[in-house]
């Protein structure tokens, strides 16, 4: 690793929060408060573990008034016209990006991409001094992916801009983690009680992190699924039931989220073969008709067709899998337009 | 300055219900022939009356009235200065406001920037062929070039607050000035 990344052992807490704003501002014209009293005062989104149920909720019930932009002939607001957001990707995604950058755009924010390929980094920079460079343009808010986790919260204390985790090493994926919640309750009108299984290489998947974090926050029950050498028993200490056999865990299970398996993980020793795979957790039709009628399928992509899950299971009408893409939209917009309404340092 | 000591109603329960009576006659009497109308409310208290309004439009014979609701949050242009007490609130209009009539509905005229905000984020909607500005409550600040066509009530004096609360958001039903 050439950049450089302070450990995230000392937990101190991620977000930021400012004093209350004064009273001059005050809404005109008869702008009614909030009734439900809830402020959002995070100027980071690193994770899913720190936020509240109340933050979670009020990330999702932000989104749900986003989606309605996205079916407008002209999609687009002007509420983050000025601003700049930048995506700062050292490792690839495809969808994650495009993604928040559409967000970004429908906000009327213009979107800054650096791509680690050709920019400094490869010739030594470190994250440090990237950032600091960045910012020096005059930017609001980094979006950012790096193998390392702990690296978001790094930068938060390198620059005075918003950091949004878009997935850091084996840490959390947060947008992700919401969008996942976002799609459950959308379709299942409640979390509270529900039992989620997420299914594959646990020991290494920030998105289960993340969903966990939420997901149990929020009232529901977790339980990871895989081969024991990729869904380590220390998971039942923080509170999840951990399940080697699929068929067993799903039989009360309302959702099952399965996770992509990584290609260079199949070659290694604590991955078994890809038909024994396919054969113990891979979710079939054929293993469905043991589960709940209206099992939720999820999968956070993209999708190893014929492995984690069969092709005619996801295309099929219990599967989330392109809602779950939608919903990416409307969760990316919230979280870029609530942390922009707290103080940033450029602005 | 303790706003209880000060305060005053300046329209109780059945002056409010009077208010917007009056208003839906003198919308009902302006309302042009053969084009498509809509009453919409800006989220919150507008969206409240926006309802009133429809239901005594109907007890001046127009009916047919569509009814939507506009969250102008996103094109506020103070949105900084509100810092993190904004609340996002869905937009529902579910119709195409092209061609349409539009009443757009307010519960106090003050500066006049939200019912900018509100022209702006309806024309991203669409083209209507004309808006028309409707609000219980006027009163003098305006900060912009912006007149309302239907007012139901006019307090003078510029220096002092005007608070409108309706038993649907507010379990209350009172207007109160200072």
């Amino acid at each position: 690793m050439s950049t450089n990344v302070a450990d995230s052992q000392t937990s101190t807490p991620a977000a930021q929060s400012r004093p209350e704003p004064n009273a001059t501002t005050a809404p005109a014209d008869g702008l009614a408060p909030a009734s439900d009293g809830f402020t959002w005062k995070r100027k980071h989104l690193l994770g899913l573990e720190d936020l509240s149920a109340e933050e979670i909720m009020h990330i999702l019930h932000t989104a749900e008034s986003f989606q309605e932009v996205s079916t407008r002939s002209i999609k687009k607001v002007p509420a983050l016209r000025g601003r700049v957001v930048v995506n700062l990707f050292f490792e690839d995604s495809t969808r994650t990006r495009m993604s928040f950058t559409l967000a970004a755009q429908r906000l009327s924010a213009d979107v800054l991409e650096f791509n680690t390929r050709v920019s400094s980094v490869s010739k030594g920079e470190s994250l440090r001094d990237t950032v600091r460079n960045i910012e020096a343009m005059g930017v609001d808010t980094f979006i950012i992916r790096h193998p390392a986790g702990g690296a978001p919260e790094h930068i938060t204390r390198c620059t005075d801009c918003h950091v949004i985790n878009a997935g850091d090493g084996q840490h959390e994926h947060p947008t992700q983690g919401h969008i996942d919640i976002f799609t459950i309750r959308e379709r299942n009108g409640r979390l509270e009680g529900l039992n989620v299984v997420i299914v594959g290489d646990i020991a290494h998947s920030r998105v289960a992190r993340s969903n966990f974090w939420g997901l149990t926050r929020l009232g529901a029950k977790v339980t990871f699924v895989g081969p024991t050498t990729l869904v380590p028993r220390a998971f039942e200490q923080l509170g999840a039931r951990v399940s080697h056999d699929l068929d067993a865990a799903l039989k009360d299970a309302d959702v099952v989220n399965m996770l992509r398996i990584q290609r260079e993980r199949m070659t290694s020793q604590v991955f078994p073969s890809t038909e024994e795979y396919v054969r113990l957790f891979g979710l079939t039709r054929e293993r469905m008709k043991k589960a709940k009628p209206d099992l939720l399928v999820m999968h956070p992509g993209p999708i190893n067709r014929g492995v984690e899950l069969a092709s005619d299971v996801a295309d099929g009408p219990q599967s989330s899998i392109l809602r779950q893409v939608s919903n990416g939209l409307a969760i990316r917009m919230a979280v870029l337009f609530l942390l922009n309404q707290t103080s940033n340092g450029t602005g | 300055m303790s706003r209880a000591s000060t305060s005053q109603i300046i329209l109780d329960a059945g002056q409010i219900s009077q208010t917007i009576d009056q208003l839906a006659g003198e919308i009902a009497d302006s309302l042009p022939a053969g084009v498509p109308t809509a009453v919409i409310g800006i989220r919150r208290r507008g969206e409240v009356l926006a309802g009133r309004l429809i239901t005594a439009l109907g007890r001046h014979g127009m009916n047919g009235i569509r009814h939507g609701s506009l969250d102008i949050t996103l094109y506020r242009d103070d949105l900084a200065e509100l810092g993190p007490q904004a609340v996002l609130r869905k937009t529902e209009i579910d119709f195409d406001i092209n061609g349409m009539y539009i009443i757009l509905v307010d519960d106090v005229l003050y500066t006049g920037r939200s019912a900018r905000a509100a022209m702006d984020a309806l024309v991203d909607l669409g083209r209507p062929k004309a808006i028309r500005l409707a609000v219980l409550v006027e009163r003098p600040g305006r900060e912009l070039p912006i007149q309302a066509d239907f007012v139901g009530a006019r307090v003078p004096r510029q220096d002092v607050p005007v608070t409108v609360l309706l038993t649907e958001s507010d379990q209350i039903e009172e207007v109160r000035v200072g």
